[in-house]
C-alpha cells in the first residue's frame, strides 16, 4: 500500500507528517487528539459504523468568545432556567451513522450534559445541558475538538424557534379517519340488498355516516373553500373553485338524499376524494430541511466580534452594535462583517462567498476592506468605516426585490386549464337542468348536482401535485434541489439564461496554472514543490496540486511571510516564492491576474500564472443550450477573460463584464422587461439579487450544506453540466401533465354521460372515482420516470 | 340484533383511540424527524457489546 488513509478522517497521509498512535496511522495531530478523546472515554465504537468518519478539527481558538455573553447566549437557547437549558446547534459536517452515535453520546465525555439527540435531515443536534456544570462555549469547544464544530450565524441570533406548521397532517390523518370508516360503513349499501334486518338498520348506518363526514368536509376541506374564495374575490377561476363548488354540492346532496331517504348520498366518494387530494398536495410538498432556500447575508455573518476599547482591552460584542470608528479584531478564517480600513501591515482576504473567486486578495494597511470577505492566516486589526447594515454587500438586501413577499408570480398551468374547464362545466350543469326541468323537476335537480359531483376535477388537480412530486424526487436524487414544485413550470418556461462568471462556470477548486519566465530544473523544481507543500495558502496548495510528484526533501530555514510569501533553502540556495514585492519586482501595471513569482538567491526567475479554470462540459453544455435559449454571461470582473471565452461558448453569446450587483439586477430586470423568462445561475453573494430578481434563480454550491443564496434551486456543482438535461426534464414534466389532463378529462366525460342522463348511482360515483385517481397517479409516476430515463441516455 | 348497535359503537371508539393516538404522536413531533431514529435504534446494542468490539476493530484496522 502506497498511500495510507487516515483513521479518523480518510484523508491520504504525507509520509513525514504520519503520526502512528495506538498502531493506528494519522495524517495530522488534530486527528490524533480526537482519537485519543474517543479512546480514553472508551468511545472507540464511533469508528465501526463507518470508516474514517470523521473531521479534522480546526484550530478555533477565540472565536467563539462570544458565547460567554449572556444576551448573545439567551438569544441561542431553545428554553433556559438555572439548571437546564436546551440549545439547537446547527452541524454541517453530520453525515453518517457514526455522527449520529458521537453526537448522542456527548455525556460521556462532558460533564453536565444531560442529554443529546440529533435530527440527521436538518444536520442538527439539540442538546439539554446544566449550565451552572458547563457553559454554552464550553460545549461548542468540545464539539470543535472532535471536529464537529457547530455552525453558528447572525442568523441564529435573529429569529426565533420556528414553529413548524403541521396542520396538514392533521388534514390527512382526519380525511383518512373518516374516509375508511365511511367505506366500512357504506358496504352494505353497494349490494342493494333487500334483506329485514338491512332495512331496519340502514338509517342507523346513514346517520352515522353523516356524522363521520362532517370532519372530513369541515376541516379537512377547508382549505379548499379558503382558496375557492381567494379566488372568486381576485376574480381568478382556479381549480379549487369547482373542487369547492363539487364537494359542497356532494355534501347537500348526500344530505338531502338521507334527509328525506331518496337514498344513501356520496360521502363515501367525498371523504375519499378529499383524502386523495389531500395526500396529493402532500407529495408535492418534498422539503429538503437540510437546505435552506430563503438565506441572506445573515446566514454568512458571525454572531459577534472582536472589538478593541480605547484602552486596549478586548471585548466581544454582537455585529449590530458596532458604530463607525470602532476597532476591530479579525481572527484566521473569520469573516469581516463590515466595511472598513486596514489598520495591520497586511491581509490576505478571501471574497469566495462574494464572488466565487478563490484566490485570497492582498491587502495593505490602509486599503478599504469590504464585508464578506474572510481573513486568511495572522490575526488582523480594522477600523469600522460603516455598520453592518450599510455595509456595500447588505445594502443590496434594502433593494425592493428582497422586501417584496413574492408568491406567486405566475398562474400555474392547472389554473389555466381550470379558466376553460369552470365555465363550460357549469355551463353543461345549466344546460341539463334547463333540459330536464321541462321533464321531471326531481331529476332535473339530481342532474344538476350530479353533474357538479362527477365532474369535481379531482383527477384534474390531481395531475400537477404527482408529477411535479415525482419530479422534484428525481432531481433530487441527481442532486439538483428545488424549492418547491413551481419551480418545474418556471424552469419549462425559460428562454433567457444568464449565467454568472466567477465561481458559476468557473471552478473555484481548481486552477489551471501556467509557467513564464526562465526554465527551473530539477532540484529548482523539487525545491520549490517541498517549499510550497508546508504553506496551507490557497495558492500554494493548488500550486503544490499542478507540480508534478517529487521526491521529498527537507527544507531548511522555512518562513511564510503572511501576505506576502513563502522562503525557504535548499541545498544552500535561498528560494522565494510570493508576490512581485516580496520577490523584488515591481508590480506590473494593468495586469490583472494572480501569479506567484519565484526568485532564487535573490534573482528573479519567473511567475506562476493562475488562470481561471471552467467546468467540464462547460463548452456541449452551452452549446446544447444554445439552440433553445438565448444565453448571457455576467462578469463582476474586468474583460480580461472575454478572448478566452469567445473561444470556447457558441457565437451569438452575449458577454457582459465589470458588473456590480445592483447592475447584475438591473440587467435581469430590463431582460424581464423586454419579455423575456430568464433563468440566473450564480453562486456568490454578489449574484444575490439578480437571483431573486430572475423568473428562476439557481445557486451553484461546491458545499450545498454550508453555502448558497437565497434562491428557487440548488444545484451542486459537480452537476453542472447536467443542466440541459434538468431544462428538458422540466418540459416533458409539463408534456406528461398535459397528456395526463386528457386523460382525466376522459373520465371527467364518461361521469357526465352517465350524469346527464340521470343515471349516477352512489356507486358509480364510487367507482369512477378512485378509479380515475389510480390511472392517473400511475400514468404520471410511469412517464415521468420514463422520461427520465430516456432523457438520460441521449 | 341491537348487539350491532353496541359492536359497532365499539368499533368507532376504538377507532376514535387509535386516531388520538396519532394525533399525539404528530403533535410530539416524532413524524419530524424520519431517519434518524432509525439509525439510533441500532446503536443500544452495540454500546453493551463495547469491549468485544473494540477488539474487532484493531484487527480490522490492521490489515
Amino acid at each position: 500500500m502506497d498511500t495510507q488513509n487516515c483513521f479518523h478522517c480518510g484523508l491520504d497521509i504525507i509520509k513525514e507528517e504520519e503520526i502512528i498512535f495506538d498502531n493506528k496511522n494519522f495524517c495530522c495531530n488534530g486527528c490524533k487528539t480526537v482519537y485519543e478523546i474517543f479512546s480514553v472515554n472508551d468511545m472507540t465504537c464511533y469508528y465501526d459504523f463507518e470508516k474514517s468518519p470523521g473531521a479534522t478539527p480546526l484550530d478555533i481558538k477565540g472565536k467563539y468568545e462570544f458565547l460567554d455573553n449572556e444576551n448573545i447566549i439567551a438569544k441561542l437557547l431553545d428554553f433556559q432556567e438555572t439548571t437546564t437549558a436546551i440549545v439547537s446547534l446547527s452541524i454541517p459536517h453530520i453525515h453518517c451513522s457514526s455522527c449520529i452515535w458521537i453526537l448522542e453520546n456527548l455525556q460521556r465525555l462532558q460533564q453536565g450534559i444531560s442529554s443529546s439527540q440529533v435530527n440527521f435531515p436538518e444536520k442538527k443536534v439539540r442538546i439539554t445541558y446544566n449550565p451552572e456544570q458547563v457553559s454554552l462555549s464550553e460545549i461548542v469547544y468540545l464539539l470543535s475538538s472532535i471536529g464537529y464544530e457547530p455552525y453558528i450565524s447572525l442568523e441564529n441570533y435573529e429569529t426565533g424557534k420556528k414553529s413548524v406548521d403541521r396542520s396538514l397532517t392533521y388534514k390527512l390523518g382526519v380525511a383518512f379517519f373518516c374516509f375508511g370508516n365511511i367505506m366500512l360503513l357504506s358496504f352494505p349499501e353497494y349490494f342493494e340488498v333487500t334483506e329485514y334486518w338491512l332495512d331496519t338498520y340502514r338509517p342507523f348506518f346513514r346517520w352515522l355516516i353523516f356524522a363521520l363526514s362532517l370532519p372530513s368536509f369541515f376541516y379537512s376541506a377547508s382549505s379548499y373553500y379558503v382558496s375557492a374564495y381567494k379566488g372568486i374575490r381576485s376574480k381568478i377561476l382556479n381549480i379549487d373553485i369547482p373542487i369547492a363548488l363539487g364537494i359542497v354540492v356532494m355534501f347537500v346532496r348526500s344530505t338531502v338524499d338521507i334527509v328525506f331517504d331518496y337514498g344513501s348520498g356520496f360521502f363515501d366518494s367525498l371523504t375519499g376524494l378529499i383524502f386523495f387530494m389531500l395526500l396529493g398536495k402532500m407529495f408535492q410538498i418534498k422539503t429538503y430541511s437540510f437546505l435552506s432556500f430563503e438565506r441572506d447575508f445573515k446566514s454568512y455573518f458571525p454572531i459577534a466580534i472582536t472589538r478593541i476599547n480605547p484602552d486596549n482591552s478586548e471585548e466581544s460584542v454582537p455585529v449590530y452594535d458596532i458604530v463607525k470608528g470602532n476597532r476591530l479584531l479579525i481572527r484566521n478564517q473569520e469573516l469581516i462583517p463590515v466595511d472598513g480600513i486596514l489598520i495591520s501591515n497586511s491581509a490576505s482576504v478571501d471574497y469566495s462567498f462574494v464572488t466565487g473567486e478563490a484566490v485570497p486578495i492582498t491587502k495593505n494597511s490602509g486599503d478599504k476592506i469590504f464585508a464578506g470577505g474572510k481573513q486568511i492566516g495572522k490575526v488582523i486589526e480594522m477600523e469600522v468605516l460603516q455598520s453592518t447594515s450599510q455595509s456595500y454587500l447588505t445594502q443590496l438586501w434594502s433593494n425592493d426585490i428582497f422586501q417584496k413577499n413574492v408568491t406567486q408570480r405566475h398562474k400555474n398551468i392547472t389554473d389555466t386549464i381550470s379558466h376553460y374547464f369552470t365555465p363550460i362545466l357549469l355551463l353543461i350543469a345549466f344546460l341539463s337542468f334547463g333540459y330536464w326541468i321541462f321533464i321531471d323537476t326531481i331529476t332535473a335537480f339530481n342532474v344538476f348536482t350530479s353533474i357538479l359531483i362527477v365532474a369535481c376535477p379531482c383527477a384534474l388537480a390531481l395531475t400537477a401535485p404527482f408529477t411535479m412530486g415525482n419530479i422534484l424526487r428525481i432531481l433530487g436524487k441527481k442532486k439538483f434541489y428545488l424549492k418547491n414544485a413551481l419551480v418545474i413550470e418556471q424552469l419549462a418556461k425559460v428562454d433567457t439564461i444568464v449565467f454568472d462568471k466567477t465561481g458559476t462556470i468557473t471552478t473555484n477548486k481548481k486552477s489551471s496554472i501556467s509557467y513564464k519566465g526562465a526554465p527551473l530544473w530539477g532540484d529548482e523544481l523539487v525545491a520549490i514543490k517541498n517549499i510550497v507543500r508546508a504553506s496551507n495558502h490557497p495558492l500554494s496548495r493548488m500550486l503544490y496540486d499542478f507540480l508534478p510528484d517529487m521526491s521529498k526533501v527537507v527544507i531548511a530555514d522555512f518562513e511564510e511571510i503572511n501576505g506576502q510569501g513563502i522562503q525557504g533553502s535548499y541545498k544552500d540556495r535561498k528560494f522565494q516564492i510570493g508576490s512581485a514585492v516580496f520577490v523584488g519586482k515591481n508590480e506590473e501595471q494593468g495586469v490583472l491576474q494572480t501569479a506567484v513569482h519565484i526568485a532564487i538567491d535573490g534573482k528573479y526567475y519567473g511567475k506562476y500564472i493562475f488562470n481561471n479554470q471552467y467546468r467540464d462540459g462547460l463548452e456541449s453544455l452551452f452549446k446544447g443550450l444554445k439552440q433553445s435559449y438565448q444565453i448571457k454571461v455576467l462578469s463582476g470582473d474586468n474583460d480580461g477573460e472575454r478572448k478566452a471565452l469567445e473561444t470556447f461558448l457558441p457565437q451569438g453569446t452575449e458577454l457582459i463584464f465589470n458588473q456590480n450587483p445592483e447592475q447584475k439586477l438591473e440587467f435581469i430586470k430590463n431582460l424581464q422587461d423586454q419579455g423575456k423568462n430568464v433563468m440566473m445561475v450564480g453562486d456568490g453573494l454578489n449574484d444575490a439579487g439578480a437571483l431573486a430578481q430572475s423568473n428562476i434563480g439557481i445557486s451553484i454550491s461546491e458545499n450545498v450544506n454550508v453555502f448558497s443564496p437565497a434562491c428557487d434551486a440548488i444545484l451542486e456543482a459537480n452537476e453542472f453540466d447536467q443542466l440541459h438535461y434538468f431544462l428538458r426534464l422540466s418540459k416533458k414534466a409539463m408534456t406528461t401533465i398535459k397528456m395526463s389532463f386528457v386523460l382525466s378529462l376522459l373520465y371527467n366525460v364518461v361521469g357526465l354521460s352517465f350524469a346527464i342522463t340521470g343515471n349516477l348511482k352512489p356507486l358509480v360515483a364510487a367507482i369512477i372515482m378512485p378509479l380515475s385517481t389510480i390511472t392517473i397517479v400511475s400514468f404520471v409516476t410511469i412517464m415521468s420516470n420514463y422520461y427520465s430515463r430516456k432523457l438520460k441516455k441521449e | 340484533m341491537s348487539v350491532i348497535y353496541l359492536l359497532i359503537t365499539i368499533s368507532i371508539f376504538v377507532a376514535i383511540g387509535f386516531f388520538v393516538a396519532f394525533i399525539v404522536a404528530v403533535k410530539s413531533g416524532q413524524y419530524d424527524d424520519d431517519y434518524t431514529p432509525s439509525v439510533r435504534m441500532l446503536f443500544d446494542d452495540e454500546i453493551k457489546k463495547t469491549p468485544q468490539k473494540q477488539i474487532q476493530t484493531t484487527e480490522k484496522k490492521q490489515i
